[in-house]
């Protein structure tokens, strides 16, 4: 932990206001940073030796505005410490810079993010659907995208039709709305 | 007509003449040397793999012979959850098939979609291609795959394989 | 007589266009999604010059099947068996990873009993998984002995999975804060003897396999994979262990309780498919040993953690108190009520590190469920790796990073 804390102090100071510290849940760290400064921030921590990305998630915030967040979490190999990195996008922005030059693990992890999220990586160098096929229109991970999916049609590559989920597997509500909550079939929610 | 002695009888060969169909002949011979396919997906793809292998050993019923090409085989056996990405690719396989060809959906997910009911799976294989045997559970255990094979063997001795092939070439 | 010739040596930049001149025409070569190599629906679209890979595509996504989606419309526990599914050569340990990543989240600490039983479960699952990624890898190069072998043992831990959990590999075992049930009785006995008898089998795929001068020429030296390539590519698991760096999470960031057991971590030292296949073997040596150890040291007690208001209470209450058999509708109906946050947690599976992001807003629903699914990191230094490689080394490479699709593609 000392060092994470000697790093934040050293960053706040390289970075003024940029980065915001939020409050540590479960002894992780994490780092709120600015859109703006991401670049910045994410290679000097690259130099710093985070050598290694964990992972790149993406979450959907629907009905918030900055809607996106993006999730990097990094890990340093030599004081074998994570550190959690994240920053909030507007839907009309929609784009971060990429950082698969810094890690080249982050190219496929880019790539699910936008083919799930639809969220945009500036200089990305392929930047491509890679789970679902290339021409399907929407962006499953989406909040206000249905689970049970939506009629897609391309001849001779793929289609796709929507699930039925009456009858189905236990589907419930979301938190929000746990007085209507029952473990039954959700009749599909039109949005 | 020196030798039609012969031909009436002879002790030599008897027992071990059998007389049949010619058509009841054919189906044996399919139904005891399928070729299977194994179009393995997901998690049925292990059971499919520990049916063939040494505890439940599925060449005890003729099936042994796995091709992975599917100019080669006559029993395509789906197991796992068919995606729509993978849809129209195990269709194509399907088609490249010689006939006759049988198809077995391993699994709920091949059956039905199962427990995915979401945007990315096909709920059922059976929506392109035709099954003929279905089996039930998350994965089916080895031995419900051999029950499977055995069913399908008695719907091949069934068939009327010859008759087919009389109008189709009278067709 | 001697004979002088005048070599002219062109710098690197025309010896590069000459290069280009006299490649012949390029091939496009598909593999997949269904070839018996891949382990599943992966496919490959490679450009060939003659048997040379020069640039190689993978193509994800076929087994795609929304997991992520679905645990966003589940509560907690009911995603379980969906875990289950992600590599589902090792179940039991994708349900461990996934049970401890919600209690991190909950914020809980297991009582002793519960957390030495997980680790066998973990342990379990890893013999399992290498021993299939053996027998697998040994197929795809051309040994069909070695995959009966493996599966034979693996059929006896099938055994012990189906009398633990009643399945014998989608076992849902754990349970948010606990285990489902407690071991059966005699299981350790059994475990015992299997486990008497496993390195004499190992011992003879040892044999069978790793001085093979077919197997040796088929692996070694083949898809180096360097130290730093492994780390900027975020392998995780036997690869990155191949290529030399010592990263185990049960060594470097220990869960459960895995610090209080002697074993070691073997790495490669050149980073080839044979190092990767060395590691897998020593690998399951040292689960072994973890599962001696975790026999020995088994305490009592039990299984689940105290807190009354998110764990079952016991049946026979259920089934003659009212406020238990409220208790128990509410929880199977609302979940388990997480508090809000967000909490990464890493566990160290047979494949690499599998590690789960949660994001909760509280309630019995993920808000945001991401799995980081190492099949699918340990795929992406794939464009990377094949070209220069023949065509015929790509299923060596191929079996040697042992993925399973069902996790990678999610």
């Amino acid at each position: 932990m000392s060092e994470l804390n000697a790093l934040n102090e050293s960053y706040q100071a390289r970075f003024p206001g940029s980065i915001e510290l939020k409050p540590v849940f479960r002894g992780e760290t994490t780092w709120l940073v600015k859109t703006s400064e991401l670049a910045a921030v994410l290679d000097a921590l690259n130099k710093e030796g985070f050598d290694f990305l964990v992972d790149l998630s993406t979450v959907d915030n629907f009905g918030e505005e900055p809607r996106f967040e993006v999730v990097y979490e990094l890990r340093h190999t030599g004081w074998n410490k994570n550190l959690r990195v994240k920053a909030l996008i507007s839907e009309d922005e929609n784009e971060v810079p990429t950082v698969s030059h810094l890690w080249r693990t982050a190219n496929w992890h880019e790539r699910e993010a936008y083919d799930m999220m639809g969220i945009r990586f500036g200089g990305h160098p392929d930047l491509r659907r890679i789970l679902m096929w290339e021409g399907y229109p929407f962006h499953p991970l989406k909040k206000d995208f249905p689970l049970e999916g939506k009629e897609t049609e391309m001849p001779d590559i793929a289609f796709s039709r929507p699930a039925p989920l009456e009858g189905g597997p236990f589907v419930t509500a979301p938190a929000d709305r746990s007085q209507q909550r029952e473990p039954r079939a959700r009749p599909p929610e039109v949005v | 007509m020196s030798n039609s002695g012969e031909l009436n009888y002879n002790s030599k060969v008897e027992g071990n003449i059998v007389l049949t169909t010619l058509e009841a002949s054919v189906n044996w011979m399919r139904k005891n040397s399928l070729w299977p396919m194994p179009m393995g997906l997901a998690c049925c793809a292990i059971e499919l793999m520990a049916a063939a292998s040494s505890r439940f050993d599925i060449a005890r019923f003729g099936a042994e012979v796995m091709r992975f090409s599917p100019r080669q085989s006559d029993l395509l056996i789906v197991a796992g959850t068919v995606t729509y990405k993978m849809a129209l690719a195990t269709k194509r396989i399907y088609d490249q098939m010689p006939d006759p060809k049988w198809v077995i959906a391993m699994g709920a997910c091949a059956s039905t979609g199962g427990m995915y009911r979401s945007y990315a799976v096909l709920q059922g294989i059976d929506n392109l291609i035709p099954v003929d045997v279905y089996i039930s559970g998350c994965p089916p255990r080895p031995e419900a795959l051999l029950e499977a094979l055995m069913q399908l063997q008695n719907k091949i001795e069934t068939e009327k394989s010859l008759r087919t092939l009389k109008e189709e070439v009278a067709a | 007589m001697s004979l002088v010739q005048e070599l002219e040596v062109k710098d690197s930049a025309a010896r590069a266009d000459e290069l280009v001149d006299n490649v012949g025409e390029k091939l496009v070569l598909n593999m997949g999604p269904s070839h018996p190599s891949t382990h599943g629906v992966l496919r490959i679209v490679l450009e060939l010059d003659g048997e040379i890979i020069t640039k190689a595509d993978p193509d994800l996504g076929y087994l795609h099947r929304g997991d992520e989606k679905i645990a966003e419309n589940m509560t907690w526990t009911q995603f379980i068996p969906y875990t289950d599914r992600l590599d589902y050569l090792a179940p039991l340990a994708n349900n461990v990873a996934y049970a401890c990543a919600v209690e991190k989240l909950m914020g809980y600490e297991l009582p002793a009993r519960a957390k030495t039983i997980r680790v066998i479960c973990a342990e379990l699952a890893r013999v399992s998984a290498h021993l299939l990624g053996v027998g697998c890898y040994a197929m795809d190069c051309g040994a069909m002995t070695v995959f009966l072998y493996t599966f034979t043992e693996r059929e006896k831990i099938y055994n012990l999975i189906e009398s633990l959990t009643g399945a014998r590999f989608t076992t849902s075992y754990t349970r948010i804060g606990g285990l489902a049930r407690d071991l059966p009785e005699g299981w350790i006995e059994n475990l015992q003897l299997f486990l008497d008898q496993l390195p004499e089998k190992v011992g003879e795929v040892d044999k069978l396999l790793t001085r093979s001068p077919i197997f040796v020429g088929r692996t070694k030296d083949i898809g180096i994979i360097t130290k730093e390539e492994a780390l900027n590519f975020g392998l995780s698991g036997p690869n990155l262990r191949g290529s030399g760096v010592s990263y185990d999470v049960r060594k470097n960031q220990p869960y459960l309780d895995y610090a209080d057991y002697d074993f070691e971590v073997p790495v490669g030292s050149v980073g080839d498919c044979y190092d990767r296949y060395l590691v897998r073997m020593e690998e399951l040596r040292q689960s072994i040993r973890i599962l001696k150890q975790a026999i020995k040291k088994l305490p009592d007690g039990p299984i689940f953690v105290e807190d009354p208001k998110n764990i079952l209470p016991k049946k026979a209450e259920v089934l003659s108190s009212m406020e238990e058999l409220i208790q128990q509708f509410m929880i199977v109906t609302q979940g388990v009520d997480a508090p809000k946050g967000e909490v990464y947690f890493g566990a160290e599976n047979p494949k690499g590190e599998l590690g789960f992001y949660i994001n909760s807003r509280g309630g019995g629903v993920p808000h945001r469920l991401k799995i980081r699914a190492p099949s699918f990191v340990n795929l992406s230094i794939l464009p990377h790796l094949l070209p220069g490689h023949s065509v015929s080394d790509t299923v060596a490479i191929l079996g040697s990073l042992d993925f399973v699709m069902g996790e990678c593609d999610r």
